[in-house]
């Protein structure tokens, strides 16, 4: 048998991802309509004062984003898991570490991404000072691939289990907790006019830790869940 | 060696042999706990500037100490159980997760009731508490996921990989937490300059803290000790435990 | 001893409550700890023991409807 070549077979995989997401916008969109939603809810909670919705922004679309990321982490297995193509491709030779980080790649893509580009209008909205903007990108992208990393160990872990959705956050919220810090950290000394650069490479090595780590934790933990189905 | 490592995965061995250091290590246990706990409570010297309340120390640092070794054990057995498929090894992982968590909780709520005298308060987000709190929060995710799973030989896999990916990330969160709370600092009473702790109250937090481990090892054996009968439920060798257990319950209650 | 009586002791200057509440919670997570695991494991033992007692009754009793057949 003639293994397919690795970089085709990882486009493939990634295309087919972002193909099955465009069939299914709705999967997508959600989570954005949830980050809108819930940063609604906080000038409704505490108050439209502006300078105290400023105050609180950072901490506030931090912390969304980072619901909005687990939401969407819950399903990225689900239906490949369902149809039984994640059991043929814990069957195919190449390494599984790759097609695990595509998986996250395309998560990152459809839910990270998107949430990263939006941000800055809901920052708007919270009244964050324009001078915090580029800050706020940059922790974005950087700490939501994080995110998109450690959700799919929660995802890979609970695939096979029925009520996956409260078990993911329970186990991998607190996993969550230093991206928080470090990213509403960053862009609330952006606000003050404070290098945020010790920030941004802290969250930038937590990824390359993640991304070097992460993926063995995935695999193994599609290997169990789909010999425990 | 080997055969060691052979034994070690037997469970009939390994039940015989946990009800012998049982049989010593639990009264030790309890004596080594009571001898700190009155050492600790009536005659180590209180604090000049907390007092009395001080005492708490003597239950709550033993506790947060080995509620995080706890977790360290908990990933080197999950580790284990991975690396070599041993059983053994996904039997101590799946006793240590409970454990760890009430001496969690132990440590909260000592910590709580401690900061009512010191800061006047029932809870602060100090960056040791909320550390503990987390960790709390790690523990429970192992058991929940241990709980979710029907399979319990997938359940032991995937909590194993859990608290692997766990074992990573306590120092970062620990590291970020104390950075984290640097930064927010109120301007609070320090109570925690360990350094100028006297040897009189060094000894007795030295005596409690062994006694906490020896505590954890009594709890994860007979934890084992349980998960090993179930496990081996409808074997030969707990039948003979449990006509074993009719013998020494004499005839009385004979058919 | 740092304390002259009884009384002084469980006050501890007013700090008391809290001191002997931990000492409480702490006393009765060790109890915890010890006990649970050891009624669960005899409680599988009691449950392991009725179901070996019933199934050794089947067997007797299957053996003397056997033998009662035979003899007849």
């Amino acid at each position: 048998m003639k293994t397919a070549p690795l970089l085709p077979f990882l486009r493939a995989s990634l295309r087919r991802q972002l193909l099955l997401a465009y069939r299914r916008p709705v999967d997508t969109v959600n989570p954005l309509l949830f980050f809108l939603l819930v940063v609604t809810l906080f000038p409704l909670g505490i108050g439209p004062d502006p300078s105290q919705l400023s105050e609180f922004a950072p901490g506030i679309l931090w912390i969304v984003a980072l619901l909005a990321s687990l939401m969407a982490a819950e399903g990225m297995f689900r239906s490949d898991y369902e149809d039984g193509s994640l059991e043929q491709l814990l069957l195919s030779p190449q390494p599984l570490y790759l097609s695990a980080l595509s998986y996250v790649f395309a998560h990152w893509l459809l839910t990270g991404l998107p949430l990263t580009l939006i941000s800055p209008l809901f920052a708007m909205m919270l009244q964050l000072p324009a001078e915090a903007l580029p800050v706020l990108l940059a922790s974005m992208a950087l700490g939501t691939a994080v995110l998109s990393l450690l959700g799919s160990i929660g995802a890979a872990l609970t695939v096979s289990l029925k009520r996956g959705g409260m078990l993911i956050s329970l186990i991998i919220m607190p996993l969550y907790i230093p991206v928080l810090i470090f990213g509403s950290s960053a862009v609330r000394f952006a606000v003050f006019g404070n290098d945020s650069q010790p920030q941004l490479l802290l969250i930038a090595g937590m990824l390359s830790l993640a991304i070097a780590l992460a993926p063995f934790a995935i695999a193994a933990g599609l290997r169990i869940s789909v010999d425990a189905g | 060696m080997w055969s060691f490592f052979h034994k070690l995965g037997s469970p009939p061995w390994m039940y015989r042999i946990s009800g012998s250091i049982l049989s010593w290590l639990l009264p030790l246990t309890l004596l080594l706990l009571a001898v700190g706990s009155i050492w600790g409570l009536l005659y180590a010297p209180a604090d000049f500037r907390q007092g009395n309340s001080f005492r708490i120390i003597y239950f709550h640092v033993p506790a947060s100490v080995v509620a995080l070794a706890a977790y360290y054990v908990m990933a080197i057995a999950g580790a284990v159980s991975l690396i070599w498929k041993m059983k053994m090894a996904e039997v101590a992982m799946k006793s240590c997760a409970p454990i760890g968590a009430a001496l969690t909780f132990l440590g909260l709520i000592s910590g709580a009731v401690w900061g009512k005298p010191t800061w006047g308060t029932w809870w602060v987000w100090d960056a040791r508490i909320t550390s503990m709190l987390i960790l709390f929060f790690l523990y429970l995710g192992v058991v929940a996921l241990y709980q979710a799973y029907e399979n319990k030989a997938a359940a032991a896999k995937a909590c194993a990989v859990l608290s692997l990916v766990g074992t990573v990330n306590i120092p970062i969160i620990y590291k970020s937490v104390d950075w984290w709370y640097s930064l927010h600092q109120p301007a609070t009473i320090k109570f925690t300059e360990e350094s100028t702790m006297h040897s009189d109250m060094l000894q007795p937090l030295l005596l409690m803290i062994l006694a906490f481990y020896c505590l954890f090892t009594c709890s994860l054996l007979l934890n084992m000790r349980s998960e090993l009968l179930r496990q081996g439920a409808g074997t030969n060798w707990v039948r003979e435990q449990v006509l074993a257990r009719r013998g020494t319950k004499g005839a009385t209650d004979a058919v | 001893m740092q304390f002259d009586s009884l009384a002084a002791a469980l006050a501890m200057d007013g700090h008391g409550a809290y001191v002997w509440f931990v000492a409480l919670v702490t006393f009765a997570v060790i109890a915890g700890l010890l006990l649970l695991p050891s009624l669960s494991s005899r409680r599988f033992l009691r449950e392991q023991d009725g179901i070996l007692r019933r199934e050794q009754r089947a067997a007797q009793q299957q053996h003397t409807e056997v033998s009662h057949a035979s003899s007849s």
